[in-house]
């Protein structure tokens, strides 16, 4: 019988096939079949005979807007640093999947002027959830898994000496379980059925498990989670928020950031980061998952999604037309977080 | 080279001995409370009364690197106090003399020492870092479908480059000891020499696990890789590529480094720091113009360093096969891949001339 997974996988083939031939996009960015098993590579595909590799599974993990600024620039016709710009609808169109997730930083990304919107086709895909490689792993300790097969509700695990079936939504990436938009909100060519938005109750259970820690205890949480960073930057790169040309951490005049692996600099790292990600994040939960020292990084930018959220109302790329909130000034914007004298000091200046 | 019999206990207890003597690392099981500054991540400091050792399947998950270019490491202090009569004057830093053992390395790792030292031939600090460190290494027993050190010319079997070599049997280890270091390791113990039977089972283990596929090795060592510099397997490659540094610092072989100097409160340091090659930073010219400025560039880089630019400048290729980069590339690049395409590559080519 064939898959939920296993249908969109057909229909990305079919459709990113037809676009190329047309020649409406010339790079559809997709996923391709990975080495090892739980895993799934992304690829671009730039002519219709490499749509032949694509496939659909749930280890598709990394968020796949993040290779689109730079394949739109690379199909642009080679042009000089003083050459006009060819307008954008002159120039070549890309296609790219898109979850829900995914569609949604693709709209911060026209937003912030990154991407611009008629050059991109999004292949919108209802979100299942993505399976953590590491949550299946867990459960298997000091044994190797050789060989996953995947169902609608199930995963079979093989090893060498076993053969589990384990329950697909109990290893979901805590990312996706509370993840309450899995449908695109960008559309362009419809893959598959559209998924109904999740109620969940509760999208900010762990970040609020962690401030009802102390001070001394979340501290503790803090030095302990980042303490085995290594500063390889796969969370940011992975990152379709991170564009900078120059990132702060590889600025050096001036240098905001230490280079060692100081805890001092390694937490200013990933604060900024999450700062640096704040009112824009849309909960991918890539920088976690790619992460090779299994670094929960994600605590930072959901605390400050909730922030966002209380404070403005707002969840990043949910509405394309609304002002970004942390690059837009109103008067009314809540400002409770200024530290002021006391009041009557304040009306006398 | 003398082969000795240890049982688990005896070993507990001989670890606890070398954890009073010297600084004892041991592979960290989950997230290491505090990392103490002279302590890799994925490491831990032994301190006594600890549990037994944990040795998971397969490579540890961090290599012995960081215990020998340590990340960072501190190569000359200076103050910038204007009243002290040395001001901005560099002075070598002190190093740690005390010896270091490390338990529970993989004989792959084992084998990236040698190859990092190739390139850190003379590098003060790189060898002081050698002569302190001994290696307490374990066989494998099972190999997971990411090694390939038996392509690369290794054995799960292989003790070059450790000071001891400890092989499971049925009910107890045995101690193959490499060298002199290791001998100190086991000064004024009275442990039982391994029977004949038991050498020849070891001796017929490490036949049976030696190398067997460097069919490959050749090929791409005799061939001129250079010629493969425009394949479009790198377009791939570079599509696919994120340009995070996670294989490189991860890697036990990977060595690149950068150097800077740090100032608080007036007084300097000056660190190198694990750089690497997938960074833009990395070959940017101070003019601005970056030889690699593109990601293809980056990523192709990283390869052919490993399978030609080492080699042709050290002599073996710049990999021990440990699958580290394999298990967890974020995009799922594949070393193996690589390589076996570009053998088929040049199988190809050379047909068609």
């Amino acid at each position: 019988m064939t898959t939920v997974n296993e249908k969109i996988g057909e229909e990305i083939r079919v459709q990113a096939r037809k676009m190329l031939a047309e020649g409406a996009v010339v790079a559809v960015i997709g996923y391709g079949v990975g080495s090892l098993p739980m895993t799934a590579r992304p690829m671009v595909a730039r002519r219709p005979e490499d749509c032949d590799k694509l496939i659909w599974s749930s280890f598709c993990v990394l968020n796949l807007a993040n290779y689109l600024p730079e394949v739109l620039k690379s199909v642009e016709p080679p042009h000089g640093p003083r050459d006009p710009k060819p307008p954008e609808d002159s120039l070549p169109r890309v296609a790219v999947l898109a979850t829900g997730c995914w569609s949604r930083n693709i709209v911060v990304q026209i937003q912030e002027h990154q991407v611009a919107r008629t050059r991109v086709v999004v292949m919108g895909v209802g979100s299942r959830g993505m399976v953590s490689r590491r949550k299946v792993e867990s459960l298997f300790p000091g044994k190797e898994i050789l060989r996953v097969e995947e169902g609608d509700h199930d995963l079979v695990i093989h090893g060498a000496d076993f053969t589990e079936t384990i329950n697909r939504w109990s290893v979901v990436r805590d990312n996706c379980q509370t993840c309450t938009h899995p449908d695109p909100v960008l559309v362009d060519v419809r893959i598959g059925d559209p998924v109904s938005e999740r109620k969940n109750p509760k999208p900010f259970k762990q970040v609020e498990e962690i401030e009802r820690l102390s001070v001394d205890d979340r501290w503790a949480w803090f030095t302990t989670e980042f303490s085995t960073c290594i500063r390889c930057y796969a969370c940011r790169n992975a990152c379709p928020l991170c564009y900078c040309p120059t990132c702060f951490v590889d600025d050096d005049k001036p240098q905001w950031v230490g280079k060692s692996l100081d805890t001092v600099d390694t937490g200013l790292f990933h604060l900024l980061r999450a700062y640096h990600c704040a009112g824009r994040c849309t909960d991918c939960g890539t920088c976690e998952t790619v992460c090779p020292m299994g670094i929960n990084m994600r605590m930072l930018t959901k605390k400050l999604n909730k922030d966002v959220l209380n404070l403005y109302g707002l969840e990043a790329g949910m509405q394309p037309d609304a002002p970004l909130p942390l690059t837009t000034y109103t008067l009314d914007d809540p400002q409770k977080f200024i530290v002021t004298e006391a009041p009557s000091a304040k009306e006398g200046e | 080279m003398k082969v000795l019999k240890i049982t688990p206990a005896e070993l507990d207890a001989l670890m606890q001995q070398w954890q009073k003597q010297y600084v004892v690392f041991v592979p960290a099981s989950g997230k290491s409370a505090a990392v103490s500054p002279d302590c890799a991540p994925g490491w831990k400091r032994m301190e006594a009364g600890s549990a037994p050792l944990f040795l998971p399947v397969g490579p540890t998950p961090a290599s012995v690197k960081a215990f020998y270019f340590p990340q960072p490491e501190t190569l000359l202090t200076y103050t910038l106090d204007n009243n002290h009569p040395d001001k901005a004057l560099m002075r070598e830093s002190l190093k740690p003399e005390a010896m270091q053992v490390v338990v529970g390395v993989r004989p792959c790792d084992a084998g990236s020492v040698a190859l990092n030292n190739l390139p850190y031939s003379e590098d003060p600090h790189f060898q002081a870092n050698r002569r302190r460190t001994a290696l307490v290494g374990f066989t494998c027993d099972t190999m997971l479908s990411t090694c390939f050190c038996r392509q690369m010319g290794g054995s799960p079997m292989a003790q070059e480059g450790l000071d001891l070599a400890l092989s499971r049997t049925e009910d107890s280890f045995l101690v193959t000891v490499v060298n002199e270091k290791g001998a100190s390791l086991l000064a004024g113990l009275d442990l039982t020499v391994a029977g004949e039977a038991e050498l020849s089972a070891l001796a017929v283990r490490r036949q049976e696990m030696a190398a067997s596929d460097s069919a490959q090795l050749a090929t791409l060592k005799a061939a001129e890789l250079g010629r493969l510099y425009d394949a479009p397997q790198w377009q791939a490659l570079g599509d696919s590529c994120i340009n995070c540094g996670a294989c490189t610092f991860i890697c036990p072989t990977c060595y690149c480094f950068d150097i800077q100097d740090e100032v608080v409160w007036g007084q300097g340091r000056r660190i190198r720091y694990w750089d690497s090659c997938m960074f833009p930073l990395y070959s940017l010219h101070t003019s601005g113009h970056n030889p690699r400025g593109k990601k293809v560039q980056r990523t192709r880089n990283r390869f052919l360093h490993k399978l030609k630019y080492f080699p042709d400048r050290f002599g073996p290729f710049s990999c021990v096969g440990c699958g580290r980069c394999v298990q967890d590339c974020p995009v799922n690049i594949d070393i193996r891949e690589v390589m076996n395409d570009l053998t088929n590559d040049l199988t190809n080519l050379t047909a068609l001339e």
